[in-house]
């Protein structure tokens, strides 16, 4: 009972809940057919929501006004500068990520840059950037559409043991910035900063350097989910990031990370990126048309976020 | 009281400043624009954005921040585009019913202490599915006094200028001169001040949602005015426009600082940013580019004459 209680607390039950609410009403509907289809669809988009939001996460932590509206453009450029470098040659993967993991980094370092130098508010910084990268990705797109190497395109859509590859990638990561947030002093510099950034300050935090490094960090995932996402879907495309901004910031709410800062937790992201596809699929397979899903897909957010219940500011 | 004053002006010249410079160097790139067809040409889109900004600032004066102003501008048109022309009253009435869904909004985050970034989020899907289900494919026509009122040629200056003018002015009581716009400001200023003060928080951030619905209402009237026509995707952009003009105005994200005038001048700049940029014949690929690095420049203007502003104060 106890331990019911406090699993009950956990503010990342709620978005798992719904995933699998939502799961469970669609296969009912198709009378369990295609439950392993489903879930491995499911995990797999799920897994690029999952990396881009992880490092929204980050960034949303670091306190109010902290978000990062590039991650759809830098999602772009990575993809469409690393297949185009890779030109469908296998040799050339390595280069490939090294280049799109380059470009993260290029592109969170220009962010903080602004968002320090110009003392402009992240949101309007990664803004600006955002436009900058985009028409870098137009420039160097130019329409084309170049497919990934063969190796990259295989195993961005296999699975091994079950598992979709990308959600095995993903999972990786969410060990990774799981074991940064709860086990090392960057995580615990972050959490300060968001919960007061005069007294994190104050007892010696650096502060610049830690949104510094947090920003890039958002960034690189993005540029990796961006990676991968071209290669998953046969070559990049220009809007391919666009969904991903209101994504990001959609799973990182729901799955119970605090949008004041401060706060945030690795498992809500995946069942808020889970119950973010499924919802979409479940009404597909209800067969409702284009608008109703849309107002469904909203009406469902609304309610999850009030089932959730805003918590009380300092309330912990 | 002098030093309040000066501190107030500059935080307002910094916006007037920077389009001031960008319409100058559209003047001297192209001579032409200053007439009063090429003012109308050049400002024409500047209303509706104007009123989205405006709508947004009154958002952002309580600490929050709408990000489907966007898709509800779109949904907006599209109501314009079809029901306010065929059934008058049909649309009249879903546009009332939509600023009253507004302030409910504005209420229910309020009572339940939500993010309003998320319940926003959740209701730019609401607002886009709406918009989709109205019209499926671009299509409509603007209500004829819609279209007259848009295309207006008063003497002396041109309709959009006329029109920011009078948003401008209006905005600018109803926010910084009357006892509603205090209230809202101070919402966003210090919360439990005002509740203790013996106000009603919740009636003030209704109000500030229902206003701030009524002038996004507007906005998407006075866009279909202009396009003739409506699209479920017509307005996507203003969600980030709107909050890029408050910003350029001289608001800020926190506390109530908001400046209508500014909003307004910085809507302007956006747009004008736009007409800048096709002037100057750069490539099509690198135009959304150079709107990014305008709003550093201009971001970083402001911050210069912060300084002064800064130096001003300690003198």
């Amino acid at each position: 009972m106890r331990m019911l209680d406090r699993v009950s607390r956990s503010p990342w039950i709620w978005s798992w809940l719904a995933a699998f609410v939502v799961w469970f009403a669609t296969i009912m509907v198709t009378g369990g057919a295609s439950t392993l289809d489903l879930s491995q669809a499911a995990l797999t988009f799920a897994a690029f929501s999952i990396i881009v939001g992880i490092g929204q996460m980050f960034v949303i932590t670091l306190g109010p006004g902290n978000v990062d509206l590039s991650v759809p453009s830098t999602m772009t450029l990575a993809g469409t500068v690393a297949l185009k470098l890779m030109d469908v040659d296998n040799a050339m993967i390595v280069p490939g990520l090294v280049v799109a993991v380059l470009i993260g980094i290029g592109v969170g370092m220009l962010n903080y840059a602004l968002i320090k130098a110009l003392r402009i508010p992240p949101i309007i910084a990664t803004l600006s950037v955002s436009f900058i990268v985009q028409s870098a990705a137009i420039w160097t797109n130019r329409g084309l559409r170049i497919k990934p190497p063969s190796f990259l395109a295989d195993f961005t859509t296999a699975n091994s043991f079950g598992l979709p590859n990308v959600a095995i990638i993903a999972l990786i990561i969410s060990i990774f910035a799981w074991f940064l947030l709860e086990k090392t002093v960057y995580g615990r510099w972050i959490s300060a900063i968001g919960q007061s950034t005069p007294a994190a300050k104050m007892a010696g935090i650096p502060v610049d350097g830690t949104r510094f490094v947090t920003y890039v960090f958002c960034a690189v995932l993005a540029s990796l989910a961006g990676y991968l996402l071209a290669c998953f879907s046969g070559g990049a495309a220009l809007n391919m990031g666009s969904e991903y901004l209101l994504m990001s910031i959609a799973v990182v709410v729901l799955g119970g990370t605090a949008v004041a800062g401060g706060d945030s937790n690795v498992p809500g992201i995946w069942g808020a990126s889970l119950f973010m596809f499924l919802v979409v699929s479940m009404l597909n397979t209800y067969g409702l048309g284009a608008g109703i899903r849309l107002i469904m897909t909203g009406l469902i957010i609304i309610s999850v976020i009030m089932l959730a219940g805003g918590r009380q500011p300092g309330a912990r | 009281m002098r030093l309040t004053i000066s501190a107030d002006a500059i935080r307002l010249a910094i916006p007037a400043l920077s389009l001031t410079m960008l319409l100058a160097a559209v003047f001297w790139l192209q001579p032409r624009a200053m007439s009063y067809v090429g003012l109308n040409l050049l400002f024409n889109l500047a209303v509706p954005i104007a009123l989205a900004t405006i709508a947004q600032m009154l958002i952002m004066a309580v600490n929050d921040l709408d990000l489907s102003m966007g898709t509800f501008v779109s949904f907006v048109a599209c109501v314009t585009a079809t029901f306010l022309r065929d059934a008058p009253m049909i649309g009249a009435l879903i546009l009332a019913g939509v600023v009253m869904v507004y302030a409910v909004l504005g209420v229910v985050i309020h009572l339940r202490n939500l993010p309003s970034i998320v319940v926003s989020l959740g209701m730019s899907f609401v607002w886009a599915g709406l918009a989709v289900l109205l019209l499926p494919a671009p299509g409509g026509q603007a209500p004829d006094w819609v279209r007259a009122l848009m295309t207006m040629k008063p003497p002396f200056a041109p309709m959009a200028i006329v029109v920011s003018v009078a948003i401008a002015a209006a905005a600018h009581l109803l926010v910084m001169r009357s006892s509603l716009g205090v209230l809202i400001r101070g919402v966003g200023g210090n919360e439990r001040s005002v509740e203790r003060a013996g106000w009603s928080v919740l009636a003030a951030r209704a109000a500030a949602y229902g206003l701030a619905g009524f002038f996004a209402v507007l906005a998407g009237i006075a866009l279909v005015g202009l396009t003739t026509s409506a699209d479920a995707n017509i307005a996507l952009r203003y969600t980030l426009l709107s909050i890029a003009g408050v910003i350029l105005g001289g608001g800020e994200f926190i506390g109530g600082r908001v400046s209508p005038v500014g909003a307004v001048i910085g809507a302007l700049t956006l747009t004008l940013a736009g007409s800048f940029l096709s002037f100057l014949r750069i490539s099509p690929d690198w135009q959304i580019g150079a709107q990014g690095a305008i709003l550093i420049i201009v971001l970083a203007l402001r911050l210069l004459l912060n300084r002064v502003e800064k130096r001003e104060k300690g003198r």
